[in-house]
């Protein structure tokens, strides 16, 4: 079953096509990997999943219901969680405020003046935070500030914070750019750790073939703005188009 | 204590102590010795430091933890003074439903504000709230004069009705008054040659000080405050992580224009009269440097800003060029004047010349206003307690 649907969604950046009818289907409790090479329009397709971007035509329905014209927010309360390219943290918050504000989010909803109440007292958070901070290994990191974590540390912090909200779909825009190998093979290791922990549905866009290969099990690429193929990885490997696309090599 | 933290409760009550002593920890000085022109323990001033310190808090809750820098929270203190003041002129002179009218006002008018002025951050939200600041003191100074009194101020007269007190008493005005306790009443205690009074409006505005600034550590250390920081560091993450930032924003922005507010009535609560020029955008800049020379974003930093400012504006403002002949009539003739000459460049009138050096001092040398500059007197002193005994780990041999 589909659990995020995205139907002929095209968005134009004044004279730039960035997203020509884009049609793909997530489907539940998988993770489909989203390819393709510089300018394919893959951060434009997820900026217009969470909010960020209102795509000019088509639809794009999470779990039925529609995601279009939605704040930000509202999509996340939802259940749809974003890790962003650099990781977005509070980085002037400890580790432990961190991974409490997430928590709040998810116990009390999108506001609430609770403006008496000591953050100290809210004892089901505080357990709820160092619970997943203990699962991501960040546990004795847990009163650093946020800006003095190493940046593998601040990605994981960043999943952390999304994990904790039990997300249905965690969207994840290139989850190991600008890692070391080692860090991407523990950043493949974490995921696929909350994949068999979690009824959890992922989206990936990602340069890095190694990661895409070890971990989807679906893969859209995308070219000029729009999908190419969509197939299972063994099938894209060895795929013309694809490697066209990449490439840029004639078709032999 | 009282839902603090032990580090809090510790700085509440050096709080409290200090409002509670200020008028002998402000009199340090004999009345009749050269340095009594360095005392500050006077009630128009005593009451000054506390009302201008509230006013500093309720600031601090929007820009200290948000990071939004409202430049024009002195439209909220003048529209609660001039609440106040009607309040005095319709109902009677307790000073009860003056304050609560003036909290009100100014917070519906900040609720109006910053509804518009949120909508955008940064330099543009705080353009928004000085051109609606700008605003209010021009309506106040000239349209609405029926309701201000214009350029000349809203005062109380005679013929005010007054309808639950009396509108006059033995022919003059009433005085505000806590329930029949006059608020300019004062107790002078003379102990040698040191005189201190002890002023009721002064403990009436000191008391609400304490709960303002009790609320004030309330709010920073809840789960409200913790989101405001976070919208401070880092709003999309904010967004992204399920919260709605504008709600959170416009708490605090109301929060901290009710403070302001509370400030305007005190004001008048201790003197009957509101004037445009507590609007003008000056004032608002004033608040701003109390807070960020005491500390933004620290939880006693706005009310030691709010009383630096206010002791250099009352009691450098008074060093004029007299006081400056006298100091320096042991030089010689020539040295003598050229040190009155330099001197009063930034004494009397020249007072804000010595705030501005001051102010320049604290931005560069303690980023973090003068709380950071007690840390780190602190810190000193720790570090050689440190150093006089070695901790266990250092006594035991490495391995």
């Amino acid at each position: 079953m589909a659990i995020l649907e995205i139907k002929n969604v095209g968005k134009r950046f004044g004279g730039l096509q960035a997203l020509g009818d884009v049609n793909l289907s997530v489907a539940e409790n998988t993770v489909h990997a989203i390819i393709g090479p510089n300018g394919a329009g893959k951060s434009t397709l997820l900026n217009c999943l969470v909010g960020k971007l209102i795509p000019d035509t088509g639809s794009v329905t999470f779990q039925g219901q529609s995601l279009l014209g939605r704040k930000p927010h509202e999509i996340n309360q939802m259940g749809v969680s974003r890790v962003f390219q650099t990781p977005e943290i509070f980085a002037d918050l400890t580790v432990m405020e961190n991974i409490m504000i997430p928590c709040f989010a998810h116990r009390d909803g999108s506001f609430k003046m609770n403006a008496f109440a000591a953050v100290r007292g809210q004892g089901d958070i505080k357990d709820q935070a160092e619970a997943i901070l203990d699962d991501v290994n960040m546990l004795e990191k847990r009163d650093m500030h946020a800006a003095s974590l190493s940046r593998g540390d601040k990605r994981r912090l960043e999943m952390a914070m999304c994990l904790v909200q039990e997300p249905k779909l965690l969207l994840l825009d290139e989850p190991t750019a600008g890692m070391a190998r080692a860090d991407t093979n523990n950043t493949i290791d974490l995921l696929k750790e909350i994949k068999e922990k979690r009824d959890i549905t992922m989206a990936i866009i990602e340069h890095d073939m190694h990661v895409v290969f070890s971990m989807a099990e679906r893969i859209t690429v995308l070219a000029q703005g729009t999908p190419l193929v969509e197939d299972t990885p063994d099938n894209i490997k060895g795929h013309p188009k694809v490697r066209e696309a990449y490439l840029g090599e004639a078709q032999v | 204590m009282f839902g603090l933290t032990a580090k809090n409760t510790r700085l509440l009550f050096l709080v409290i102590f200090l409002v509670a002593f200020a008028p002998f920890l402000m009199n340090p000085f004999p009345a009749d010795s050269a340095m009594a022109q360095f005392n500050a323990g006077y009630p128009d001033l005593m009451q000054r430091f506390v009302i201008f310190g509230i006013f500093a808090i309720g600031f601090n809750i929007l820009f200290g933890l948000t990071g939004y820098l409202s430049f024009g929270h002195a439209a909220f203190l003048g529209v609660g003074s001039y609440a106040g003041v009607w309040m005095f002129k319709l109902l009677g002179m307790n000073v009860i439903p003056a304050i609560a009218a003036s909290v009100l006002v100014a917070g519906l008018l900040s609720v109006v504000i910053g509804y518009i002025c949120l909508r955008r951050s940064g330099i543009y939200f705080s353009i928004l709230t000085l051109a609606f600041a700008q605003m209010m003191f021009a309506l106040a100074a000239s349209v609405l004069t029926p309701i201000t009194g214009g350029e000349t101020g809203l005062t109380l007269s005679l013929s005010d009705p007054r309808i639950l007190g009396a509108a006059a008493v033995d022919g003059n005005i009433p005085v505000p008054s806590f329930f029949g306790l006059e608020m300019r009443s004062t107790y002078e205690l003379a102990v040698g040659g040191w005189s201190f009074s002890f002023n009721t409006g002064y403990y009436f505005c000191a008391i609400i000080m304490v709960l303002a600034f009790y609320a004030s550590i309330r709010i920073f250390q809840s789960p409200f405050g913790l989101m405001l920081r976070a919208i401070k560091t880092n709003q999309t993450r904010l967004n992204y992580t399920g919260l709605n930032s504008r709600p959170y924003t416009l708490a605090a922005f109301v929060i901290s224009g009710m403070y302001a507010g509370l400030a305007g009535g005190l004001m008048v609560a201790m003197d009957p009269l509101a004037g445009a020029e507590r609007m003008f955008w000056t004032a608002s800049g004033e608040v701003v440097i109390m807070t960020i020379l005491g500390g933004a974003g620290t939880m006693i930093g706005p009310v030691l800003g709010a009383g630096a400012i206010k002791y250099m504006e009352n009691i450098v403002s008074k060093i004029n060029k007299a006081v400056l002949e006298q100091w320096f009539a042991f030089m010689p003739d020539g040295m003598e004047k050229a040190f009155v000459t330099v001197f009063d460049m930034f004494t009397g009138k020249g007072w804000h010349l010595t705030l501005g050096v001051v102010f320049m001092l604290v931005i560069i040398f303690l980023p973090g206003g003068l709380v950071e500059g007690g840390q780190r007197i602190k810190g000193l002193f720790s570090r050689k307690k440190a150093q006089d005994t070695p901790s266990d780990a250092a006594k035991t041999p490495a391995e």
